[in-house]
């Protein structure tokens, strides 16, 4: 067992796990924080998707105990005090989701790209996209939120 | 599925790492960006009974000019903009895997494990690049075309530590290009093509349709046709070997017809 201390959205966790431990499961068994989905668990389907010190990171392909030290954010991070952020306000709008299953991951996918700054162009978002191809459609209205956030 | 057990070390320094891997061995794992390995983990593809952390290992994300080339330090990720200096890693990075995949993902991983449809890879070889490697036995680099042997298998051996990856500058008045058909962007390539030009002379590397990345002898006026000619793809679940085999024969064309369009 190994001692892992982070950051998540703001607040401060100390646990002891095992080195084989994903980070996917360590935010979702360990802390309770659901809103980080699993899905394919080899990387693809992108539903996992967090931000480790400020960079989207697959947590299914990062083990616990690599995080040790760092600060994380996830989908439950972006809606302080329970007010929907610009970006989920666009995809809100925009009816950005079918099942919605591997929207956290997009959303943080998106967070990242959209920190970068600048205007992404739509081949950008949708390249983004292609690191999040899950069960069902319904791409477009995404990439429409995405440049809806961007612009405003 | 979730990773069997190992034991975790995260060494400092070069030395506390290739201690490690002295002492374990072939039982060992190298884990850099993880993102091919950590897959193969939770899949059990693989069981290591140590794995290595090198991610903390001191300078071992630096990027730097020496001796003609671009050295990337073992722990530079595929996402980092210092690559983009160089016109062929420029054009090929962002084929390999996806936004958030390169940002955790390494240069020297992605060499190391060897997949024959890896981008990156298959520029090392046309670039006649190298990596340098480190152990308690001593140093060496060794060069692309003594690296890879098939399909994920190297000749960096268990106790060997890669610590940069070497990328010659490009050559004055030279053209590069690399072409890629993939089924969606950041799958792996049913074939990947990467060549450069200049001096009157043509290099072309070929990737995924063969066992390791594979430098072709071409007929400088007919360089698709005579490319195809010299593989013989085996068909797989997603394309016959008659479909791969025109599949070299497009992107070969391709990127020559680019590479020389971007030579001065």
């Amino acid at each position: 067992m190994t001692g892992v201390g982070v950051t998540v959205n703001g607040k401060h966790y100390r646990e002891t796990v095992e080195p084989r431990l994903l980070l996917s499961d360590f935010l979702r068994h360990t802390l309770g924080l659901t809103g980080t989905h699993v899905g394919c668990e080899h990387g693809v389907c992108g539903a996992c998707t967090v931000l480790l010190d400020g960079v989207a990171v697959r947590s299914c392909l990062t083990l616990a105990v690599q995080s040790d030290g760092s600060e994380i954010e996830t989908v439950e991070g972006l809606a302080a005090d329970g007010e929907l952020n610009g970006l989920q306000q666009a995809f809100h709008e925009c009816s950005a989701l079918q099942c919605g299953f591997c929207t956290p991951g997009i959303l943080m996918a998106a967070t990242d790209l959209l920190s970068r700054g600048g205007r992404p162009e739509r081949a950008q978002i949708e390249d983004l996209l292609s690191g999040h191809i899950c069960r069902c459609t319904g791409y477009t209205p995404i990439v429409d939120a995405i440049e809806k956030a961007a612009s405003g | 599925m979730k990773p069997a057990p190992f034991r975790y070390e995260r060494p400092g320094t070069v030395e506390e790492a290739v201690a490690l891997l002295a002492e374990h061995g072939d039982e060992a794992k190298v884990l850099a960006g993880g993102q091919s390995l950590v897959p193969a983990l939770n899949m059990r593809l693989v069981r290591p009974a140590v794995l290595v952390d090198i991610n903390r290992v001191l300078l071992f994300d630096n990027v730097r000019s020496a001796d003609g080339a671009l050295r990337a330090g073992a722990t530079v990720r595929q996402a980092d903009s210092r690559l983009l200096e160089h016109p062929l890693l420029a054009e090929a990075l962002p084929h390999v895997g996806h936004f958030a995949t390169r940002n955790r993902g390494t240069v020297a991983g992605s060499v190391t494990h060897a997949d024959p449809a890896a981008e990156l890879p298959l520029c090392l070889t046309l670039l006649g690049g190298a990596v340098h490697t480190v152990s308690a036995r001593g140093e060496r680099e060794i060069a692309a075309s003594d690296l890879f042997v098939s399909h994920f298998t190297t000749t960096v051996e268990p106790d060997e530590l890669v610590v940069e990856t070497v990328w010659p500058t490009p050559r004055a008045g030279w053209g590069y290009a690399f072409c890629e058909f993939a089924q969606r962007r950041g799958d792996y390539g049913l074939c990947m093509v990467a060549a450069a030009a200049g001096d009157d002379e043509l290099h072309v590397a070929l990737g995924s349709v063969v066992d390791r990345p594979t430098m072709l002898d071409v007929d400088p006026e007919r360089p698709g046709e005579s490319a195809a000619a010299q593989v013989e793809p085996w068909g797989n679940l997603h394309a016959s070997a008659g479909y791969l085999t025109q599949l070299v024969r497009v992107l070969v064309d391709r990127a020559v017809n680019l590479a020389r369009e971007r030579a001065a």
